[in-house]
């Protein structure tokens, strides 16, 4: 052994271990008693299901005969961890839900994992779980599995949640950003940069105060109204980072397709617009977190209008635009002054502007 | 009134437009001066909605453009110190200095911050009186007066640790500039409007006088510009060469006199290195000798730069009317926001970058 494998002590250890902290320990993720305490009083009684109470390392996903399994997985980091609308939970659960959904399928199960900063509050971790619980409800979707970590203070930034799940979607449903067809109509479920500027605004670094709440929202239900009334939907995607234009970029790229948008028919709310031109933003680009992007053919475009605006978080849907076979793998805006421009995808971060 | 779609709605600007197509009867070159009219353009499609004759070219008006590079190497250098919080506009953060960019010193640990207002800036300097903050004071005559009052209240508070790099431009001197050029192909000006209405318009007379040629004073709305661009368009057939103001609910002749008197009390006239164009002679404003305390460039010692400009980059052609970004080689090929190879491919209001954005259609790529 040599001097610099011997353990550093850092003074002397209390005799007697405190039982209940008000702050995560690193203790909390020694894999121990804390951590099985942790566990069970946090985490158990809010995600309780039968598949997490079987204590196994893994749980089994009930499936079907026919059809394909779909797995996605997504990390979340959001500062502030609660803004209005909406907190990392919620995110987490959704962001992972609507990831899934995009496929037309019905999501299984989630597992999360969480990786928590020494000192962190435990009554704000119990929020942020009771959140992520009632998401879940919300959405249907049982969280089956999960692990948590602790790191020293200053490694991570308060908390960071991973979630992943599957989804079973049945052999009749083809649906991907390689599948826009020239004929599509293009549809969006809401108004555009709700999210961002919620989150943005709850930073409390622009002097703004707005009513602005984020859309973090599960879309799965939403998928599933349209997947009944019609097979034939080519693409749905949930308009993230980057926002509307990026995500309507990819798919250009992807289905080799021009893709064409009515600036005057695309829903933003005033506040939201208001507060993106003062800051020079386009709410184009801002993220959404309970939005989705869907393409049908022309013909079933108004049914499947009727049937999102019957839905919850589908009340604002509007038909924004149509794909074409050219410009291949362009975006296009017809503005509200009749010009037409390029719709590029972000460069990088979005930087608000000097003047 | 909402001031957010009034100024966009589409019946009236066919009405102007086709105001416009009738007014028109010869070719003329239009130039915007500020680049966000430039953005607004180029953002709205207004370009093509306008009848052949009238060729719109863009001006210098991009303050993030022609900042130096010598002073966005200081930047950097000041910047990359380890007691220094350096506060800058957003935009400011991707210009690219010799050698690298804000961004990269923010990767590699300096406190680079990104701030609306210099006040902003001051009140981290008040949160963190043992690090000194540096405001990176760029901008036209609309920038000039909130830095000019973030100096002053930094004296109030008698702060210690709060100082300003400053690098600000005037556009008259830069008009003077262009239409002196033996390669000059502006007839027309719309003079951009912020600017105005800090310093008012009385100072365009002489240089309408003097150069033979109609400026008027132009918002930024799709309906602001259009009426700027009728506007110089009736002044050009008619023959009249004279100032006119087509921003009205924002501009007056005299401007906003204490913000003036603000300006005039921090800073005094001094010659300009522009990104791109050159030395334009009283071109700029730095701080007067009483305020020295707070000028960055004083406060640090930053050794000469060896500055180092791309061979292939035609920016200052760009920023003077004389070419446009499909004319370059690089433009959209080795010149992009992610790898630009000069300034005004970098602010969302250099050309260059409007042109990349919005109307790069049939391109190949």
């Amino acid at each position: 052994m040599n001097e610099s494998s011997i353990p550093h002590m850092q003074g002397p250890i209390c005799p007697l271990p405190i039982k209940s902290y008000e702050q995560i320990v690193m203790g909390h993720g020694a894999g121990g008693k804390m951590t099985q305490d942790l566990i069970r009083q946090y985490f158990v009684p809010n995600f309780s299901n039968p598949f997490l109470l079987e204590g196994n390392d893994f749980s089994f996903v009930q499936t079907h005969q026919s059809g394909r399994i779909v797995v996605s997985t997504d990390a979340h980091i959001v500062s502030p961890l609660f803004f209005p609308g909406g907190d990392i939970g919620r995110l987490a659960v959704s962001g992972t839900v609507n990831d899934l959904a995009m496929s037309g399928g019905i999501p299984l199960g989630l597992t999360a994992s969480f990786i928590l900063e020494e000192g962190f509050s435990i009554s704000t971790l119990e929020k942020i779980i009771v959140s992520m619980a009632a998401t879940a409800q919300e959405a249907g979707v049982p969280i089956v599995a999960g692990d948590t970590k602790v790191v020293e203070k200053g490694k991570a930034d308060g908390i960071f949640i991973s979630t992943s799940g599957v989804a079973w979607v049945p052999d009749h449903l083809h649906i991907g950003g390689a599948f826009a067809q020239p004929g599509d109509t293009v549809l969006i479920s809401g108004t555009l940069g709700d999210h961002g500027i919620a989150v943005l605004s709850a930073r409390g670094e622009l002097g703004l105060e707005t009513e602005i709440k984020s859309d973090v929202a599960p879309l799965n239900h939403l998928v599933q109204s349209i997947v009944q009334y019609t097979r034939n939907v080519h693409v749905l995607r949930d308009p993230t980072r980057g926002g509307l234009a990026t995500t309507l970029n990819e798919i250009a790229v992807q289905s080799q397709v021009g893709i064409i948008l009515n600036e005057s028919s695309i829903p933003v709310d005033p506040v939201v617009g208001s507060t993106c031109e003062m800051l020079g933003f386009d709410p184009l680009y801002v993220a959404n977190e309970g939005k989705m992007i869907v393409f049908v053919p022309a013909n079933e475009a108004n049914g499947v209008l009727d049937v999102m605006r019957s839905q919850k978080f589908g009340e604002n849907a509007a038909i924004i635009g149509r794909v074409e076979s050219t410009p291949t793998g362009k975006v296009l805006l017809k503005t509200i002054i009749g010009g037409t421009r390029l719709l590029d995808v972000m460069s990088g971060e979005m930087l608000p502007r000097i003047c | 009134m909402r001031y957010l779609e009034e100024f966009r709605d589409a019946e009236l600007v066919k009405n102007v437009l086709s105001k416009i197509n009738h007014t028109v009867k010869h070719p003329w070159v239009i130039m915007e001066i500020c680049g966000g009219q430039t953005h607004s353009i180029m953002h709205h499609g207004i370009a093509q909605l306008l009848p052949g004759e009238i060729e719109l070219v863009h001006g210098p008006g991009c303050p993030v453009c022609v900042t130096s590079l010598e002073l966005v190497d200081k930047a950097l250098s000041i910047a990359s110190r380890p007691n220094v919080i350096f506060c800058s506009f957003g935009d400011m953060l991707r210009v690219p200095g010799s050698h690298g960019d804000l961004f990269s010193v923010k990767a590699a640990g300096g406190q680079v911050r990104i701030v609306y207002s210099p006040l902003d800036a001051v009140k981290i300097a008040q949160q963190n009186p043992d690090k000194e903050v540096v405001f990176f004071a760029i901008g036209f005559e609309t920038t000039a007066p909130a830095n000019a009052m973030s100096v002053l209240y930094a004296q109030s508070l008698g702060l210690q640790n709060y100082s300003i790099l400053v690098s600000h431009v005037t556009v008259p001197p830069a008009m003077h500039a262009i239409l002196s050029s033996p390669h000059n192909r502006v007839q027309g000006f719309l003079a951009a409007g912020h600017v105005c209405s800090v310093m008012g318009y009385h100072q365009y007379h002489a240089i309408s006088q003097i150069y033979k040629i109609p400026i008027v004073v132009t918002g930024f709305e799709p309906l602001d510009l259009l009426n700027g661009i009728l506007m110089t368009v009736e002044l050009l057939e008619s023959g009249t060469p004279r100032v006119q103001n087509a921003y009205s609910r924002v501009v007056s002749e005299a401007g906003n006199i204490p913000a003036q008197a603000l300006i005039k009390r921090v800073f005094q006239d001094c010659d300009r290195n522009w990104r791109g164009i050159g030395l334009i002679p009283q071109s700029g404003w730095e701080l007067r000798p009483e305020y020295h305390f707070f000028d960055a460039e004083k406060r640090f010692e930053v050794e000469q730069i060896q500055t180092r400009e791309s061979d292939i980059c035609i920016s200052g052609q760009i920023l003077q009317g004389i070419k446009k970004p499909p004319q370059c080689p690089a433009f959209g090929r080795i010149c992009t926001p992610q790898n630009p190879l000069g300034a005004t491919m970098v602010s969302s209001e250099g050309t260059c970058a409007a042109y990349y954005r919005y109307a790069r259609i049939d391109m190949e790529e």
